[in-house]
């Protein structure tokens, strides 16, 4: 998209990881454990989404047919063949990547608002497929029941608590695997392409192939999060894979500050702390989201992140010494 | 396989398509003047299809009316929005406006289902077009034939009044070049809103022409936008022609294809899509990647 802020500079990015893991580690002390598991699986799965729309530029509105997908498949190999934790996850994971290679080939020349009308449209596509091999997925149902499976050997994750840091343990190794990509060359030439996509062109780079690497990364961490959130819930169901899902990764990502990857850290569970207290007052989470969205674009664009580093940044510059043209 | 049914299916695609060629026109239209994709366009839709059940429920206000009037209020609502919200974002890049319309469709449906519920209300069709038509081949419902007659006969008006007319020329003059225009004496800001307005207008006309045949349901909106969406990707949105003749080849394609094989009939429209992007990635109609990427 446009104007952001460029990247998090070296020093705030240690200070706002370090700042992340703490309140990831005392997330379950200060909000009850569900809720916390389930701030740090969106956070995930907005960072997923955020090194996709921040860095490569490109918005994914399909994005829950890789979350609600690998929700699936994972859910599947635990609830119906036993699987322990760690295959049914990667396999899940590899789903997520393998069904972005597919929407990618098709869907990757495409930018902007087309490639967002088509992301769109291949999600929808999931959800008819999932509504219709109701054998396999449980239709309108879902999937009940899911046990949490073994870790290693015999050991369980019945309990909610080793469950939780062991999500909060992959979702920072997660992260912090997507940082380093988004700081590599690989990186700096999304952001080439995001900024000017005919220059990278003529500078030699593919910039398909850069584009849909990111893609299928992106998925595939979303697809980790998915895994994770069907664990954690014990069920899954269409839900996952509604369009209305792939909208809320997206404003929990602008929400945060996209092109930070720690800005949808703290922009999911902004979004998630508001949408409970307001379902209190109303029946209807549309409504809320819809608003939330309303409000976002209109006046916030630049997300929670994004409007702290700035008064930061201002605090440190003597007003005299401020640069004339400040956007 | 029988030749009646053949037939009865392509005109049920014929109907399908007369939906779908209303809206993706609508959504081209306003693409062209403001490069923008209207998500609210489905809302918009179902407030058309409401206001017809409304108007007859409260004032009894006939079909022929509410076939006018609905699209009339509708197209001032949009207009509304047009000027206190999509416009503030214009500048920015098209994806904010996205999501702003996005947005607006949730917040939309969900105050229609609070009042409204989720379970729809069954719209009258007009009485003086009850009953069936013997084509030849095979009979097919008057009223759905109606459909097809008004949209085919709006989208060519619509084509012809902005090929043709001056009011027309100044439309595509300021979709090539808004500050020229605008430099011309012609007032843009005025001419968007009121393009924007007409766009959505043609949504509610496709969601009064759709509420005798199915059930009014604040859902219905949503239900169809998407799939409307593939539809001009399918078409691209290059083109006021390539968006109407899209929108009736998808129609019969789909409907066609769901006779192949009854399980298709959701996902054949994403697929022909997926299908499209690999052959003709600018759509059927579509323009070059510049012009509309």
């Amino acid at each position: 998209m446009i104007a952001r802020v460029a990247g998090a500079p070296g020093r705030s990015a240690l200070w706002l990881s370090l700042i992340a893991i703490a309140a990831g580690l005392l997330l379950p002390h200060v909000v009850f454990i569900g809720l916390a598991t389930d701030i740090v699986i969106w956070a995930l799965f907005a960072a997923a989404f955020d090194l996709l729309l921040g860095y490569a530029g490109l918005l994914s509105f399909g994005h829950a047919m890789f979350f609600g997908g690998a929700s699936y498949v994972a859910g599947l190999l635990i609830l119906r063949s036993h699987w322990s934790f760690i295959p049914a996850v990667l396999t899940a994971v590899a789903s997520a990547a393998l069904l972005a290679a597919v929407v990618g080939l098709v869907s990757i020349r495409r930018q902007g608002i087309y490639f967002a009308m088509i992301t769109l449209a291949f999600g929808q596509m999931m959800y008819f497929l999932a509504n219709q091999l109701g054998d396999l997925t449980g239709g309108q149902d879902g999937l009940q029941n899911v046990p949490r499976p073994a870790l290693l050997g015999s050991i369980r994750l019945d309990d909610d608590r080793v469950l939780y840091y062991l999500t909060l343990a992959l979702a920072v190794i997660a992260i912090a695997c997507m940082l380093r990509v988004v700081n590599s060359p690989f990186g700096r030439v999304l952001g080439a392409i995001r900024e000017n996509e005919q220059r990278a062109t003529s500078l030699g780079y593919r910039t398909n192939v850069y584009k849909f690497v990111a893609f299928v990364i992106s998925a595939a961490v979303s697809g980790l999060a998915g895994a994770l959130f069907v664990i954690a819930h014990r069920f899954t169901s269409l839900d996952t894979l509604d369009w209305h899902t792939s909208g809320e990764v997206v404003i929990m990502t602008v929400l945060g500050d996209m092109g930070t990857i720690f800005g949808p850290l703290f922009g999911a569970p902004f979004y998630l702390i508001i949408n409970d207290k307001l379902s209190t007052l109303t029946t209807s989470p549309g409504l809320v989201l819809g608003i939330i969205f309303i409000i976002v674009v209109s006046v916030f664009r630049r997300g929670i992140v994004g409007e702290v580093l700035r008064m930061l940044q201002r605090l440190k510059t003597e007003p005299a010494q401020r640069p004339l043209a400040q956007h | 396989m029988e030749l009646s049914y053949l037939a009865l299916q392509i005109f049920n695609g014929l109907v399908s398509g007369a939906y779908y060629a209303l809206l993706s026109l609508g959504l081209a239209i306003i693409f062209g003047m403001m490069r923008i994709v209207n998500f609210a366009h489905g809302a918009m839709y179902m407030l058309g299809a409401f206001g017809a059940y409304l108007a007859a429920k409260y004032v009894g206000l006939p079909f022929w009316w509410a076939l006018v009037l609905a699209p009339l209020a509708v197209g001032a609502l949009g207009m509304l929005f047009e000027r206190s919200l999509i416009r503030r974002l214009m500048r920015l890049d098209p994806l904010y406006n996205l999501l702003l319309t996005f947005g607006l469709a949730l917040v939309i449906e969900d105050f229609m289902k609070l009042f409204f519920g989720t379970q729809g209300t069954p719209y009258a069709i007009p009485a003086s077009l009850t009953g069936m038509v013997n084509l030849g081949i095979t009979g097919y419902p008057v009223y759905r034939l109606v459909v097809i007659a008004i949209s085919t006969l709006v989208c060519l008006i619509v084509w012809i009044a902005i090929e043709k007319t001056p009011l027309g020329a100044k439309i595509r003059a300021a979709t090539e070049n808004p500050s020229l225009t605008q430099a011309f004496g012609i007032d843009v800001s005025l001419l968007t809103t009121l393009v924007f307005g007409f766009g959505v207008a043609l949504a509610a006309l496709a969601g009064v022409l759709n509420a005798p045949t199915t059930n009014v349901t604040p859902s219905m909106g949503s239900d169809i936008i998407i799939t409307t969406f593939a539809v001009v990707v399918i078409g691209g949105m290059g083109s006021i022609k390539g968006s109407i003749l899209t929108g009736f080849i998808v129609g019969i394609v789909a409907a066609l294809g769901a006779v192949l094989y009854p399980p298709i009939a959701n996902t054949l429209i994403f697929l022909l899509m997926a299908l499209i992007l690999l052959v003709r990635p600018s759509g059927l109609f579509g323009a070059t990647e510049s012009g509309a990427r």
